[in-house]
């Protein structure tokens, strides 16, 4: 499985590469929604990502402008995009919803559970 | 190291950073930047602060900093005004939230007390029923990858003993554009209970009529056990309109019996779901036509054209920041040492060939200037690794301006220069003190209270400028204060009173300002909170002389102070002059020297105990005989020639030290021997000559202090 996580923390990039290596999953990190874009595609030049996780709160392109230009992308379309972030005020999971996000991954995340959510909408 | 604990380590790395963006985002806005990008970053380094700490359990910290960040949020969503007052509140809060970050990262107590009443301020700021519930991220993780959706039929409850619910989910086309399959929103049912699928490909046309971006199945799941109808349509929370889901519940019976409408053909999968790859793939096929023809994509793409354009970079910003690299700072000493060693190397091998006659060769000598050349442009270029700008040190500068001021109930606007000034990071962390104490210093003695400057005509608030430069190969660091300088008369007064000048001395007004440097000296008369902590401004000195610089004062009644602090480019490497005493080569820095002579021995006079002095330009100096000073020899000597340097104190103290002969001016690599040795008096460090002997480098302060207290007398005249 191939992940791509998109997080301004480097702290959470650490936490997720760390929970996804354990588990064998094939990670890349972005620190913003414009590296992570870039980041798509370069892994889509291969296969794309059968996960993306992103934050919401980042400099430069936010996660609802990331997801709003991944999901413009044909390639893209299908590929589940999970929202990690601390908010969980249903504005902005309606926003999320609204802009094509898959699902929503509260933080502090175990990453146990992160790995079995991936696994359960990758199917890998 | 255990990785949980690296990265914890490397968050709080990341705090200080964030901490220091903070900082400057909110001082960008007291200055009156209206960017909302500001205050955006402001918010998210706070938030980001809050989310890193969360994954390590920083409760206290996550408070307070989920306070902070609530009240950041309603000002950048302009539900809350910016006043100066707000700004001000907001950095106070930011010292708070570096206070809990360095109370975590230290394990040091923090003071809850101020922490909370900061809370109560900020939530003061909030509108009326704003102030937070119980909302706090407590949710370990909350996976809900669809939402609930809509038309439920009016649902059964009553039934206890029912055993099955019975779910019929329609995608609609456009599901799978929000990455939603029907087979993990299964998988994800499955967790509350074992479901069984039957699909329903009634809908299904024929090959050739068929659209593949088309949904056109169905599904009735078997879910098994009595799952709440919130927990089923959790699960299709997100698929929210993009499918219809409604909920029937059955009794008993293991298997539910088909729904009607259910045609011939339809296809019992079971439970094996794997047998779902052989059905048509809904997402989108890579190939496929990728255009505005078809339906789901007008559905849902999105206006391109609303995503706002790239921000233009607002001139306040620092330099975009090219790609680095975090390194620890023990592999790069150990490089520094390395090149160090290269450097002595170099020497060795320069003097090896000149004795075997060989560099007159042209080929060697080039070679030999070469290598030379290299080795020092890599000295130079390793040494500038650990350069680093002292911005986050004049921010901190900031804070302290803050408290000073709040303490002497003074107002202070503190402005920097030559933030991005770089310097060696150990020097750096040893400013730190020395500094602080300096901004104290401005801001209780120098700066006149408001009301005074309002009376003399000057702003109220006080100006202190901070300033890195570099000059004539020296970093220089400034701090200049408007305020009222030095009060000289009553300077000379203290140190007269205090016995550090004679009654009747006459002093340059350069000289009573360097009083302030002497030891023993401090305004004693008007401790204040802050500077009368014991920490005279000789201490400031010498670490600022540990460090190999120098401090000087220029002052004018009524304007105000320039403190100036000149520091070397790098601290390992010095410029001295090769000296020798007995056969011992030793080395002296050069910044000490101020001239040297030979004397002839009647130039030299002795005192009692055994004590000489020399006739220096107008005054007697006292003289230091190197080779009994440091034991090489028990007899003082008595040469005819005598070599003799004169090393300057800061204070300008003269004194001279007795020499045998000068051999030659280079530059050394210092080597610390205070790992191994600890303290030797009168000795700063080692090196490492050309032909490989090891020499001594002075320590021009401590030899003075030695020579003074034997000879008795504290300044010279």
């Amino acid at each position: 499985m191939r992940v791509l996580a998109v997080d301004d923390s480097r702290t959470i990039r650490d936490m997720v590469r760390l929970a996804l290596d354990s588990a064998g999953i094939e990670t890349k990190l972005a620190e913003d929604g414009e590296q992570g874009l870039e980041a798509l595609e370069e892994m889509g030049r291969g296969a794309p990502p059968d996960v993306i996780i992103t934050d919401i709160n980042m400099p430069k392109m936010d996660g609802f402008s990331f997801i709003e230009a991944v999901r413009a992308k044909d390639r893209y379309r299908g590929v589940p995009i999970l929202v990690l972030t601390t908010e969980s005020a249903p504005e902005m999971k309606d926003k999320a919803r609204a802009v094509g996000a898959t699902g929503w991954i509260v933080k502090p995340f175990d990453p146990e559970k992160l790995v079995s959510t991936l696994r359960v909408v990758s199917g890998g | 190291m255990d990785p949980m604990a690296e990265i914890k380590a490397s968050f709080f790395v990341e705090c200080g950073d964030l901490l220091e963006s903070l900082e400057e985002g909110l001082l960008q806005l007291q200055d009156g930047d209206e960017d909302p990008d500001t205050i955006n970053a402001v918010f998210r380094a706070v938030h980001s602060i809050k989310g890193g700490a969360g994954a390590f359990g920083l409760d206290a910290l996550v408070h307070f900093a989920h306070r902070f960040e609530t009240v950041l949020d309603e000002a950048r969503s302009d539900r809350l005004e910016m006043t100066s007052d707000a700004v001000r509140l907001f950095l106070k809060a930011a010292d708070v939230l570096s206070d809990h970050v360095a109370a975590c990262r230290d394990d040091v107590p923090m003071d809850q007390a101020k922490s909370d009443s900061t809370i109560a301020e900020l939530e003061a700021l909030l509108p009326e029923g704003l102030v937070e519930s119980t909302q706090e991220e407590d949710d370990a993780v909350d996976f809900t990858p669809a939402s609930l959706s809509l038309d439920l039929p009016p649902l059964d409850d009553a039934g206890a003993d029912d055993l099955t619910t019975t779910i019929t989910f329609t995608p609609h086309a456009t599901l799978p554009d929000s990455g939603n399959e029907p087979l993990f929103l299964f998988r994800a049912l499955a967790s509350l209970g074992a479901v069984t699928a039957q699909l329903d490909a009634s809908a299904v046309p024929s090959l050739a009529d068929l659209d593949p971006t088309q949904s056109v199945l169905r599904w009735t799941l078997t879910l098994e056990g009595n799952p709440t109808d919130a927990e089923i349509m959790e699960v299709f929370e997100f698929a929210q309109g993009l499918c219809d889901v409604s909920i029937t519940r059955a009794g008993g019976a293991a298997d539910a019996p088909p729904l009607p409408g259910l045609p011939a053909g339809t296809e019992d999968i079971g439970p094996s779901l794997a047998s779902m790859d052989d059905l048509p793939d809904l997402p989108p096929l890579p190939d496929l036509p990728s255009d505005d023809e078809l339906p789901t994509k007008a559905a849902k793409t999105p206006q391109k054209t609303e995503t706002p354009p790239a921000q233009p970079t607002p001139k306040a910003k620092a330099p975009v920041s090219a790609p680095t690299v975090r390194v620890d700072l023990d592999r790069i000493d150990r490089l520094v040492n390395l090149v160090g060693e290269l450097v002595i190397n170099q020497a060795m091998l320069t003097q090896s060939l000149a004795e075997l006659g060989v560099s007159s060769s042209a080929a060697v000598a080039s070679g030999l200037e070469e290598l030379q050349q290299l080795t020092r442009d890599i000295q130079d270029s390793v040494m500038s690794i650990r350069a680093q700008p002292v911005k986050p040190l004049f921010q901190r500068m900031s804070r302290i301006v803050r408290e000073a001021a709040e303490a002497t109930g003074k107002k202070v606007r503190l402005e920097t220069e030559g933030e991005n000034t770089e310097i060696d990071k150990t020097v750096i962390e040893r400013l730190a003190d020395p500094l602080t104490h300096m901004i104290r210093n401005a801001v209780d003695h120098g700066l006149e209270s408001p009301e005074k400057r309002a009376e003399i005509g000057k702003s109220e608030d006080g100006n202190i400028l901070l300033r890195a430069t570099h000059r004539s190969g020296r970093v220089v660091i400034e701090i200049e204060d408007d305020g009222a300088g030095i009060n000289r008369p009553k300077v000379l007064q203290i140190a007269q009173e205090k016995g550090l000048v004679p009654h009747d001395a006459a002093l340059s007004d350069a000289e009573i300002d360097m009083l302030l440097f002497m030891p023993g000296f401090s305004t004693a008369k008007e401790v204040s909170n802050l500077s009368g902590r014991g920490v005279g401004m000789d201490v400031v000195k010498r670490a600022i002389q540990a460090l190999g610089g120098r401090i000087s004062i220029q002052s004018e009644p009524g304007k105000g102070s320039i403190f100036s602090i000149s520091l070397p480019l790098t601290l390992a490497v010095l410029d001295g002059m090769i000296i020798e005493v007995c056969g011992q080569t030793l080395v002296a820095p050069l910044a000490a020297i101020t001239e040297t002579m030979t004397l002839s021995d009647a130039d030299i006079q002795s005192l009692d105990k055994g004590t000489r002095v020399v006739h220096n330009r107008g005054t007697f100096v006292p003289l230091l005989d190197l080779g009994t000073e440091f034991g090489y020899r028990t007899e003082q000597t008595h040469d005819d020639e005598a070599v003799v340097l004169f090393l300057s104190s800061e204070e300008g103290e003269i004194y001279a030290l007795l020499v045998d002969a000068i051999l030659e001016q280079r530059q050394v690599v210092i080597k610390g021997l205070a790992d191994t040795y600890g303290y030797v008096p009168g000795v700063a460090a080692a090196t490492i000559l050309g032909d490989g002997k090891i020499a001594l480098i002075l320590d021009p302060v401590d030899l003075i202090k030695r020579a003074t207290a034997a000879a008795g007398l504290s300044l010279a005249g």
